[in-house]
């Protein structure tokens, strides 16, 4: 059992705030694409209901947006309050990284964004075309260092050691580490299926409920294609990246895969309970040589078992294996999906199966935990480093941290994400019902439009007393 | 050719201008964010937020780049500045999280509006505090062994560090009343230009108390100021603040829209560079120098390449960003 020291705390405090945060950018980098699509659509075809898509799509992109920036803000300042060894070790070479991804992405969404959300009857339209499309080149920038910078801790190269903190040799090593080219796409394609899957399940609800039938049927048909590419795709793509972490992190696949023995040929493991300390799998199912076939492509490969690495240089095992299976067990679901789609496309039934719609509403989180899950695989799985076999998680943490510090820092972060984050679903949800209204009807509670009655309270906020602001909590 | 020049100066030019561009800029709009708990209808608020509605996060950002920019320039600093400003870069966070949030929820969420409007007022007041709290402690100085912060979390607490965090919170709401004034007219404007002089004194009475304050605390910020020939070409600052103070407090009366935020920059930019002048060459305040906390050569030269061709095309943007959103706002102006 972990002890609850600063260094455990503090890896909480981590998956906490990175958790919450990696479920925006989950949802905004594909629906940044696709409002820059259906933006370009509209000003190419000039059909109204591409229009009306886009600022239905726009608000609730607001809404992820502007949690996203707030959440990602944090971030950077975990490395120094919490991972201050970490940050002094690494900043060399990881820190101009995150130093880009800040430059290029940030700055490049969040300084048109202003423009895509409140500049639709001031600047032009091909200029209001142009910042949605700069808005979502920017998400894709972000993801492009961020991932780099992810890739080196798991697959370091281009480096050298002096006196225990790493300094460049090589940049193009640096950034195109081994595992980064399969760690981006497969990451940026998460990202699409995710905002897909959301819009998919939005468009189908439009449709049953009748609250905007033609721009529903426009979002599931348009949708249903990109993701009939994409997820098988997205498939061959995670198997690619697990044969690359198979070469470069055996630890991180053996906890994958279960794996404590060293086998040839391997088995499968379907399911199992794995216990750590005796370093067995018990109530094991397996599949005789299918592991070696999958991993290696051939019938008789060889993996390596966790006993082949000193206990202390091993992952904890039951995270990225059930991870790993949620994961997948995800990506099986999103595929029959789209292949029932595909079906009922061809009998030209897709709008008018219930089941089918239905389905398509109950599928929409599932990018978000198939994100979540794959997220744990890969960085619970690179555990006990945060540099994968260089630097240990004990030996980055900020050596001034009392359990009580962190403590209480996770305890503040507890409580303002389970309040931001359920209000942001419930408003977002909320936007979703109001269906994409025609154009020139303004929505009610609008700034200025209509004040809402009993809403002109005539005391100042600083004058009102305290339990005054408590009553406004639900 | 890195090893040829010296990118340190480049460096510390770069990152003092954008923390300097971070204070102005997400200064105004958590100023305006205090202010906003000062008004009395939900049609000023309505005004007040619509002002900084579209350039807040483009604002915010700048954070990202003083925070990201000083780990990569200066790491050693990083490490350990941050850690030794634990609870306030905390309470900072939190705080930004909630302002920002507001936006967006307080126009979605009208049941809860008035939440939302606590929220953004209080949470922008407490998130200038506490980069107040920061700054206070910067110049206090930290403890340092082995190149890390070898304090405990709370080491930062002491008079000086609340002096500077109100401090902090008068200045911001003096830049915010400068843009209400430029940004909107009538009652608001009105009642900025009131609040503008109230915080104005404020602003004035601390930089002189800080001002006295600092060479007691500090020997070598004291050897530094009084001793000769420094004392010779530091004697206009003080001079040159009380000018400032006097143009800004007339600008307030006036009729004139856009000199009270230029007034009030002009004071930010003067403490600023006091707080540069006191400390250089320090980056730690008082264990490393710019030069003994900086990245290596090559990190340094990798990270200039990209920042010299973005920093120009972020600045031509932002100011287009301005461009559009330029003139009077009103409180029913287009909201998506």
């Amino acid at each position: 059992m972990p002890s609850f020291d600063p260094v455990f705390l503090s890896r909480i405090q981590f998956a906490w705030v990175i958790g919450w945060h990696i479920l925006l950018p989950a949802f905004t980098v594909g629906t940044a694409s696709f409002i820059a699509v259906v933006e370009g659509l509209s000003f190419a075809t000039g059909r109204e209901v591409y229009a009306r898509i886009s600022v239905f799509w726009t608000k609730i992109f607001a809404v992820a947006f502007g949690m996203g920036v707030v959440t990602g803000i944090v971030m950077p300042f975990q490395f120094g309050t919490n991972w201050s060894q970490y940050a002094s070790a690494t900043a060399n070479v990881l820190a101009p990284l995150f130093t880009y991804e800040g430059l290029t992405a940030f700055f490049l969404e969040a300084g048109f964004l202003g423009v895509l959300l409140f500049g639709r009857k001031l600047v032009p339209q091909w200029a209001h075309v142009f910042a949605a499309a700069m808005v979502a080149v920017g998400t894709l920038f972000s993801s492009f260092w961020i991932l780099a910078a992810n890739s080196w801790m798991q697959t370091p190269a281009g480096y050298e050691i002096i006196n225990g903190a790493f300094f460049p040799k090589d940049w193009i090593e640096v950034i195109f580490n081994p595992s980064f080219p399969y760690r981006l796409a497969h990451t940026v394609f998460a990202f699409f299926v995710t905002s897909g899957f959301v819009v998919l399940g939005v468009g189908a609800y439009l449709i049953s409920t009748k609250r905007g039938t033609e721009e529903g049927r426009v979002m599931l048909s348009m949708t249903l294609w990109f993701m009939t590419i994409l997820v098988p795709l997205q498939m061959v793509l995670g198997d690619l990246h697990g044969l690359n972490t198979l070469e470069y992190q055996p630890t991180k696949l053996a906890a994958i895969e279960g794996r404590y023995d060293t086998a040839r040929p391997t088995p499968l493991t379907v399911f199992g309970i794995p216990d750590d300390a005796s370093a067995t799998m018990r109530y094991a199912l397996e599949i005789p040589e299918l592991g070696s076939l999958v991993l290696t492509h051939s019938l008789n490969g060889e993996i390596k078992g966790l006993k082949e690495w000193p206990a202390d240089q091993r992952p904890p095992v039951a995270v990225p294996f059930f991870a790993f299976r949620i994961m997948v067990g995800c990506a099986g679901l999103m595929l029959g999906l789209v292949a029932l789609g595909g079906w009922l496309r061809w009998r030209g039934q897709l709008f008018d199966t219930p089941i089918f719609l239905r389905l398509c509403q109950w599928a929409s989180p599932l990018g978000f935990v198939a994100v979540i899950a794959g997220w744990c695989v890969t960085e619970v799985g690179r555990q006990p480093w945060t540099v994968y076999g260089l630097l240990r998680t004990a030996h980055s943490v900020s050596p001034s941290l009392t359990s009580a510090d962190v403590t209480l820092s996770l305890l503040g972060y507890a409580a303002v994400y389970l309040l931001i984050y359920p209000t942001g679903l419930i408003l977002m949800l909320r936007l979703i019902r109001n269906g994409p209204r025609p154009e020139g009807v303004q929505e009610p509670g609008l700034a200025g439009h209509k004040p809402v009655a009993g809403d002109q309270s005539p005391v100042p906020i600083w004058v009102g007393t305290a339990s005054a602001a408590k009553g406004d909590v639900r | 050719m890195s090893q040829i020049f010296d990118l340190v100066p480049i460096w510390t030019l770069i990152l003092g201008f954008g923390v300097f561009f971070y204070v102005l800029l997400d200064g105004f709009d958590l100023g305006v964010g205090m202010l906003y708990g000062l008004a009395h209808d939900s049609r000023s608020r309505n005004t007040i937020m619509n002002s900084i509605a579209p350039i807040w996060d483009g604002n915010e950002t700048w954070l990202i780049l003083g925070g990201l920019g000083l780990l990569a320039a200066f790491p050693v600093a990083f490490a350990v500045i941050i850690p030794a400003v634990y609870f306030p870069i905390l309470v900072m966070l939190l705080a930004l999280v909630f302002r920002g949030v507001a936006f967006e929820f307080r126009l979605r969420d009208s049941e809860h509006r008035t939440f939302w409007d606590y929220a953004f007022c209080y949470g922008s007041g407490i998130a200038t505090f506490a980069q107040g709290v920061v700054l206070g402690s910067f110049i206090q100085g930290f403890e340092v062994s082995n190149g890390q912060f070898a304090g405990t979390s709370f080491s930062f607490v002491s008079p000086f560090t609340l002096l500077t965090g109100i401090a902090l919170m008068f200045g911001y709401a003096l830049l915010g009343a400068g843009w209400l004034i430029l940004k909107t007219d009538g009652e608001v404007q009105g009642a900025a230009r009131r609040h503008g002089r109230i915080c104005l004194v404020a602003v004035l009475l601390a930089i002189a108390a800080v001002s006295l304050w600092t060479p007691i605390m500090s020997q070598s910020i004291a050897l530094r100021w009084f001793t000769w020939p420094n004392a010779l070409f530091l004697a206009p600052v003080p001079l040159a603040t009380v000018l400032l103070g006097w143009f800004t407090w007339r600008a307030l009366g006036s009729t004139a829209e856009a000199t009270p935020f230029l007034g009030a920059t002009a004071l930010f930019v003067l403490s600023y560079l006091g707080i540069a002048i006191s400390l250089f060459p320090m980056i730690v305040p008082y264990h490393f120098t710019l030069w003994e906390a900086a990245s290596s050569p090559r990190t340094q030269a990798f990270l200039l390449i990209g920042t010299l061709f973005l920093l120009p095309v972020i600045l031509t943007y932002s100011g287009w960003s301005y461009w559009v959103f330029r003139g009077k706002v009103r409180g029913e102006l287009g909201y998506h």
